[in-house]
């Protein structure tokens, strides 16, 4: 089995076989649902075998993708900055990656614009599609500047070993003083926007970025201090996001 | 052609997700470093593998299970199907939704093993541990906990208690197991949770939940249909240092017999392949 892994021209088919291994069980759940619990069958057959094609293929390569390019990448740089010990650099690092890759998330874009709908029926802001756009805008920027400062806090707690679980917790203490005051039709938009804030592009680089760092930082341990970056990016929008709601819409 | 398009429009979308953070990372490469990138032609077709694999993801998730998943989250939690009806009864108890919950717990099970973020995380995690964390087992921790949360979640939809109160105990239960919880594991469980929600999850997740408030009486879905996201984020948390405590435990009890026993040896990679192969690459 060793001899075969190291063969060139078999490697891609092991990669494709675990892409496939990884979404067995979830095309089980669907088929069994439909065809023994609904019983019904498939609308479109062709086109979900198709589509099941595609997913395959596109795991294995994003999979092989992160770990030729922004894997070592953002690796090296965050070694590279941390050797600079410019912490000032770090910083502005850190807060650009945070807010560049949620700003485009789609799924945010595509939760602030639901999130819009919700309050203008619930008649929280002003009636009308400019008031909505104009909502969901400020409502993706406020996620986003709260991904970019919890890097940024994340950066100085890995540089000076502050402990991962005092900021977690805090956050969580933050998150359930904050609730009784938050008007009930953001807790909802707003607890969810911390998960949909971490999205598949901006989680490897995060842990890359942490890791990275604690590696090259004596006295870290990359496993103690690494990781929780994420953690925190998604604890923050949940605060920032209730926040900006008792800010705007006030305390009811 | 209508796929074609749909291709075109992913290739767009997922380009603007990826441009601000090769960008940034570039330039910090070239303008603050002022340093070539090392190995730029493996880097670059990695970014463009990884471009091409997210964009084929996204596109294939769109054409096959998404909208199967959708429809089954409304069929699911339709009165028709549920209780032969075209409307639900008012007086409908909680344990009638019992095919909602196993959906659920299923669907956020398997979701969570085909997540490419976690994948990516259960790696990193096996490397920097040396092999300590295996990315299978806890890949299989983070899905427990994701299933669990999601079938809470609907539960709570469907009773319609108050998300605040659930959301603070899973947090007291959480601040709790810190406390006795192998430090080594703490960042890694607290990061476990975030990550699931990613790609597959949410869109299957969401669905599920604003049908359900729909279809469920007394129940409003912009106010009860968001808030599933955060049940598949914070239960992960618990498995996941549940885990490591059951580890812990039963290797205390047989580290007196294993003592003279060779190491095992370490596996990496995705869980497959050996660390030579990190360097045997093209």
């Amino acid at each position: 089995m060793q001899s075969l892994y190291r063969s060139p021209l078999l490697r891609p088919f092991f990669w494709v076989r675990d892409s496939a291994r990884d979404l067995l069980p979830i095309v089980v759940v669907v088929a069994g649902f439909q065809l023994l619990v609904l019983q019904k069958p498939f609308p479109d057959l062709g086109g979900m075998l198709g589509g099941i094609f595609m997913l395959i293929l596109g795991l294995t390569l994003f999979s092989r993708g992160l770990e030729m390019g922004l894997f070592p990448l953002g690796g090296a740089l965050a070694h590279a900055l941390a050797r600079k010990g410019n912490l000032l650099w770090l910083s502005v690092f850190a807060f650009a990656m945070g807010f560049s890759t949620t700003v485009a998330e789609p799924a945010l874009v595509a939760m602030a614009g639901k999130a819009a709908e919700v309050a203008s029926t619930a008649r929280l802001i002003e009636p009308g599609e400019s008031a909505q756009a104009a909502y969901a805008l400020h409502l993706r920027y406020v996620v986003a500047v709260s991904v970019g400062i919890a890097l940024l806090f994340g950066v100085l707690r890995i540089i000076r070993g502050w402990p991962v679980h005092h900021w977690i917790l805090g956050g969580y203490c933050t998150v359930a003083l904050l609730t009784p005051f938050a008007p009930s039709e953001i807790i909802g938009v707003a607890y969810d926007s911390g998960g949909v804030a971490t999205s598949t592009v901006t989680v490897p680089l995060t842990v890359v970025l942490g890791v990275g760092l604690a590696s090259c930082i004596r006295g870290r341990n990359p496993m103690v201090d690494g990781f929780g970056l994420v953690a925190f990016a998604s604890l923050t929008p949940i605060v920032f996001v209730m926040g900006y709601g008792v800010f705007l819409f006030g305390n009811r | 052609m209508e796929i074609l398009l749909e291709l075109l429009s992913a290739l767009a979308g997922t380009f603007m997700d990826l441009v601000p953070i090769v960008a940034a990372m570039v330039g910090f490469q070239l303008l603050v470093l002022r340093q070539p990138i090392a190995n730029w032609r493996r880097m670059a077709i990695g970014i463009l593998y990884t471009y091409i694999g997210l964009v084929l993801f996204i596109v294939g998730l769109e054409k096959s299970l998404l909208p199967v998943g959708e429809a089954m989250a409304r069929q699911l939690s339709d009165p028709l199907f549920l209780f032969n009806a075209a409307q639900a009864p008012p007086d409908a108890l909680w344990s009638s939704y019992g095919w909602v919950y196993l959906f659920a717990a299923l669907i956020g099970f398997s979701a969570t093993l085909a997540e490419p973020a976690l994948l990516a995380v259960a790696t990193k995690a096996c490397d920097v541990s040396q092999g300590a964390i295996k990315p299978f087992p806890l890949r299989m921790a983070v899905a427990t906990g994701v299933a669990i949360g999601i079938a809470l979640g609907a539960f709570r939809i469907v009773t319609g208690i108050p998300i605040a109160y659930c959301i603070v105990t899973g947090y007291v239960v959480v601040i709790i197991q810190t406390c006795y919880a192998p430090r080594m594991i703490v960042a890694l469980a607290y990061d476990s949770g975030s990550v699931t929600t990613s790609t597959v999850t949410v869109p299957l997740v969401a669905a599920l939940g604003l049908g359900l408030a729909a279809t469920i009486p007394g129940r409003n879905p912009a106010l009860d249909g968001l808030g599933l996201i955060v049940f598949a984020t914070l239960f992960p948390v618990m498995t996941v240092m549940g885990y490591a405590q059951l580890v812990e435990c039963l290797s205390m009890r047989t580290v007196a017999r294993r003592r003279n026993a060779p190491p095992l040896p370490k596996r990496c990679g995705l869980g497959r392949k050996t660390k030579t192969d990190e360097h045997g690459g093209r």
